[in-house]
């Protein structure tokens, strides 16, 4: 176990060095000159030239890249092209805001998800399960803003009980905060529940075609007890592993969500950069990320494994 | 044979998805010959207008018409989603089999190089690619053409694993065939069926992906709209003419659910 475990976190760091080389790559040679880029087309060659030295553009790739890679690791993201001032100091805050409508999001999804597959799988092919899986079915192939635009257009625009902007200020109270974050939360629960439950249901359904449930039934075992005591048993390491994948799922939702709320996060903060090409930024929104995303995978990993040791390592659901 | 296809019945949520799918390809055709309105010119003084006859979803946040814009977006939409999944298998289907028939160091490095692009957040990669290069229509296929062959490079390897042990490829090898004529004469033809239920499904990510990229504001950019850019424009238009900004986002959930549904329903078949 130690062993496997000590193998996956040195694939996942390498894994994270070679991410850093690509966003690295894609962020400051893929454009061509990024003095050029962050000035516009109008600037003037002195203007540019000027930017190239001030941002240490003339020293060659690898040693950018080397000090760009020891500053990260050290918290120092470099300086914004369009305010001047330090990434990090951009960063906290934001991070913080996602962090908590991620958690907010998966303490609710999860067990919910996880009750509803569940269920379904203990009305196993009657009309209420094949009913309840077509709508899951939809509403986990349905994209995240169609959800939370319905959700504005009855919440916020017909009954104006909820604000359609979740502001989030450090003066806000908490009554005001969780007004806030209630349809955001609402449209991202509703796609990652429909996702989990999904998997939830097949995996149980599999298991329930399995010798030893039927031998269960045939000994006369209720089948709600068959459900809860034979086969969840073995489905906890699967669906814990599918709990860790689809909060990965999240990072797209996240995505979307914070821009139809205007919500203070990470995700809107990299999408604004992407837009005026603040392009140190977007690296290390970038970089945030895909580790978040990358260590998630390695907890999928680490959780079959532990819950079942057969396993071999899942792969990550190549879906978003 | 085909008796028996006629008699058997087909599945109500197979026909159901095949005729959204088959509508929509419709409008995407009708699109290009005639529209009721010109979907870039105005045709009310009103922003967001609510729908009257002639004008039958009302109108846009510059008072185009949504209608019009709608099937025009269709098009655009199918196309990118189209040209990206078909590229992605052009790249994962020739890679896949590839690496399976050749193994050993070919197959190696193919596979690391996959595991790591599996590896990434896909709309992450995507504002990263935009953030270098700008945004296009050929920028956006071509990102979600990368992301997406990584995952049809993996089923293609399998499949292509399965076959390589077979009697005939090893003949056809030991013929000296040429690797083209092995992958794609010996092969494909039979993991056609597996690898199109792949497309299907495949589509149906593709064009979600590339709609965030749009409603974030980072895909097809305006006076051009597909119906994440659509969806996001009209935004601001909820409490007069909510179908301006709905509209384009049920169309895009529609042909998810429906080719979601199709897989569904042709998976099901193939295990009875």
């Amino acid at each position: 176990m130690a062993h496997f475990i000590a193998w996956r976190l040195l694939a996942t760091l390498l894994l994270l060095f070679i991410v850093s080389l690509l966003v690295f790559w894609a962020c400051e040679i893929l454009p061509g000159d990024v003095a050029q880029v962050a000035l516009g087309q109008y600037a003037t060659p002195e203007n540019v030239k000027a930017l190239r030295i001030e941002m240490g553009l003339n020293q060659p790739p690898l040693q950018r890249y080397l000090q760009w890679l020891v500053g990260a690791v050290q918290g120092d993201w470099g300086r914004s092209l369009v305010t001047k001032s330090p990434v990090s100091g951009l960063l906290s805050e934001r991070v913080a805001n996602t962090a908590l409508l991620a958690g907010i999001t998966t303490l609710i999804a999860v067990p919910l998800a996880i009750a509803l597959g569940v269920v379904m799988a203990m009305w196993n092919g009657r009309a209420l399960d094949r009913g309840a899986s077509i709508v899951i079915l939809a509403l986990s192939a349905t994209p995240e803003f169609l959800l939370a635009t319905l959700l504005v257009l009855l919440f916020a625009v017909n009954l104006g009980w909820l604000p359609a902007v979740a502001y989030l200020s450090t003066g806000s109270g908490l009554g005001q905060t969780a007004r806030a974050l209630l349809l955001p939360t609402a449209s991202l629960v509703v796609v990652v529940t429909a996702q989990i439950a999904r998997m939830t249901r097949a995996i149980l359904g599999n298991i329930l075609t399995q010798a030893y449930i039927e031998m269960a039934i045939l000994k006369g075992v209720p089948g709600r007890r068959v459900v809860a005591r034979h086969a969840l048993r073995n489905a906890v390491g699967p669906i814990a592993n599918v709990v860790a994948l689809n909060t990965a799922y999240l990072v797209s939702g996240i995505v979307v969500v914070e821009t139809i709320f205007a919500y203070p996060g990470l995700a809107r903060l990299m999408i604004d950069s992407v837009q005026s090409r603040d392009l140190p930024v977007v690296q290390a929104c970038a970089m945030i990320f895909c580790a978040t995303y990358v260590l998630l995978i390695l907890l999928a990993d680490v959780m079959a494994r532990v819950f079942d040791p057969r396993s071999l390592p899942q792969r990550p659901m190549d879906a978003i | 044979m085909s008796r028996v296809a006629s008699r058997r019945r087909l599945s109500p949520t197979l026909v159901f998805s095949a005729a959204i799918l088959i509508a929509f390809a419709l409008i995407a055709v009708v699109s290009l010959f005639a529209l009721p309105q010109d979907p870039f010119d105005f045709v009310s003084d009103e922003p967001f207008s609510p729908p009257v006859a002639g004008i039958w979803l009302g109108a846009d946040y510059l008072g185009r018409d949504v209608l019009s814009r709608l099937m025009d977006g269709t098009r655009i939409t199918l196309f990118m989603a189209l040209s990206a999944t078909l590229l992605a298998h052009l790249i994962g289907d020739t890679l896949g089999l590839l690496a399976a028939t050749r193994g050993g160091f070919v197959d190696a490095v193919l596979s690391r190089i996959v595991d790591v692009v599996l590896a990434l957040p896909k709309i992450i990669v995507g504002l990263v690619v935009v953030a270098a290069l700008g945004s296009s229509v050929s920028v956006i296929i071509g990102i979600a053409a990368v992301v997406y062959s990584a995952g049809v490079f993996r089923i293609a390897r399998a499949l292509g694993n399965d076959l390589k042990e077979m009697d005939y490829i090893k003949l056809a090898r030991s013929r000296g065939e040429g690797m083209a004529w092995i992958l794609f004469g010996e092969m494909l033809p039979h993991v056609v069926k597996p690898l199109a239920t792949d497309f299907a499904i495949r589509a149906s990510f593709a064009i979600l992906f590339m709609s965030s990229l749009s409603f974030v504001g980072l895909g097809v950019q305006p006076p051009m709209a597909d119906w994440g850019g659509m969806a996001r424009e009209n935004l601001g238009g909820l409490s007069t003419n909510p179908l301006a900004a709905v509209g384009p986002a049920i169309a895009i959930a529609l042909v998810s659910i429906a080719l979601n549904m199709l897989v569904d329903a042709l998976d099901g078949d193939a295990r009875h």
